[in-house]
């Protein structure tokens, strides 16, 4: 599945062990998607490889994190890898939707990659329908987050010291059996059974969503970027802190194109 | 979201098909429905080599090809019928069978223009140079499998692949309004171990490409 770069480094490039691997859900306002987009932008992570998948719809254009004419030639495709070495970071960005029947395949190719490259720990960032809220969640952040239970070890105590809400589940029949509880994330994508799986695989994961709507996603996006700063201090956390992540050249024109001037 | 009479109707999502259903466990029913689909939407390439072997793909040998040159969609097709195929130098090699809801093709190489088709076609002069049109949608499910299956019986070695594709001047980004714009016009992408010069401008961010021309 996933196909390293040829690049001078060699292995050294794809050598996962140990690091955190940050993924996006393709889920509601592709917020997952675009924060990932403004780590990478910002950290000015190098491409170590791409996955092959037959999962995702394919797409294809020049370098979305261009700076300048000399660095935008090169060819991006749906699902590619990043690495920061010095932060032990691995980024998967995805950037289509999955193919019908597809989502199962690709959580378990997925994982077992996971596994094989011995990363530490997953991060998802994902999203689900604000509007699915119940009158308690209506109240309060928007944030959630959910671990299994391999990192709740490591770092429950850490969310706790951040007073970070966990997602709440909800009741698997409603209005006919309120005490059975199942996790429901609608709008989140693979995100329920990406976490499921990691759960029974023994998987150190993280979930941190937001719950949102359709629309202007690029607000939800820094939102989201900068509750997982609040963790894993990816950047320097100052009072503005919306001003420090680079946006990429690839968001340019997200609502369409300049209007022709004989419509007024 | 509530429509003028008065219905609520589910918002569709930029993030895609909802993923209620495929969480679900599957039956033995839904899977044989779902492996009967996947029959259905199969993609056979069959090969016509006049060598006298039989019309099968892929338990061959690779076939060398030195370009391999693919017209996708309707006017790219129309464009090597116009300017390049003619009976003369050209040989029909192979053809694409798929369904798929919106299309359909069959298994004969003669063909209407208005026909949805897959055909391949060898110059005479140079049997590594390979010919593609495909007027026919292949589905996005479908469009790995056609690459798969099509360069599957290639040898890859000094292959150059060159992409021939339209697409609609209201889905180019610009900071203009297309309206201005002189069209049509040509863009180009192109990966890092093309050497040669491009004829065209490169395709500028944050336009992206699609469907099969992408796969």
């Amino acid at each position: 599945m996933f196909v390293p770069c040829e690049r001078g480094g060699g292995s050294a490039s794809s050598d996962f062990k140990g690091f955190t691997l940050l993924m996006p859900a393709v889920s509601v306002g592709n917020v997952g998607q675009l924060a990932v987009d403004l780590v990478i932008s910002t950290l000015g992570m190098t491409k170590v490889g791409y996955f092959y998948t037959d999962c995702l719809v394919p797409m294809v254009g020049n370098n979305p994190y261009a700076t300048a004419e000399e660095n935008s030639m090169e060819l991006s495709i749906n699902a590619e890898v990043y690495s920061l070495p010095s932060k032990k970071l691995v980024v998967l960005q995805i950037r289509s939707p999955f193919i019908k029947n597809k989502y199962r395949p690709f959580c378990q190719t997925l994982l077992s990659w996971v596994k094989s490259s011995k990363c530490a720990r997953v991060v998802v960032l994902s999203s689900s329908h604000a509007y699915q809220r119940d009158d308690e969640q209506l109240l309060g952040t928007p944030l959630r987050y959910l671990l299994t239970p391999d990192l709740e070890k490591a770092v429950g105590g850490l969310m706790q010291e951040l007073k970070w809400k966990e997602m709440e589940k909800v009741a698997a029949y409603p209005g006919i059996n309120e005490t059975e509880k199942v996790l429901h994330i609608p709008g989140g994508g693979i995100t329920k059974m990406l976490f499921t799986e990691s759960c029974s695989k023994g998987i150190q994961m993280a979930v941190l969503l937001k719950f949102c709507s359709e629309g202007d996603n690029i607000p939800d996006a820094f939102v989201l970027v900068n509750y997982l700063n609040e963790w894993l201090q990816l950047i320097k956390s100052e009072v503005n802190a919306s001003s420090q992540w680079k946006i990429p050249s690839s968001w340019r024109l997200l609502f369409g194109n300049g209007l022709p001037p004989a419509l007024f | 979201m509530a429509t003028f009479f008065g219905e609520v109707v589910v918002a569709p999502s930029r993030a895609g098909v909802d993923d209620e259903e495929e969480t679900r466990e599957e039956t033995p029913e839904d899977r044989e429905i779902r492996r009967e689909l996947e029959k259905k939407r199969e993609i056979d390439i069959l090969w016509t080599w006049k060598s006298g072997s039989s019309a099968e793909s892929s338990a061959d040998q690779p076939f060398a090809c030195s370009k391999f040159i693919v017209a996708i969609g309707r006017n790219a097709a129309a464009f090597l019928s116009s300017f390049i195929l003619d009976s003369v130098c050209w040989e029909v090699v192979g053809v694409v069978k798929l369904w798929n809801e919106w299309c359909r093709t069959s298994s004969t190489t003669s063909v209407l223009p208005t026909d949805s088709f897959c055909l391949f076609y060898r110059l005479i002069a140079d049997p590594t140079v390979l010919l593609c049109q495909c007027s026919c949608y292949v589905a996005e499910d479908q469009q790995f499998q056609w690459l798969e299956k099509v360069f599957g019986c290639m040898q890859k070695e000094g292959l150059q692949v060159t992409i021939l594709s339209t697409c609609p001047v209201a889905d180019y980004k610009t900071q203009e309004s297309t309206l201005t714009l002189p069209s049509p016009f040509l863009k180009a992408l192109k990966t890092k171990e093309f050497k040669e010069q491009v004829c065209c401008p490169l395709l500028e961010q944050p336009n992206i490409v699609r469907d099969l021309p992408a796969a």
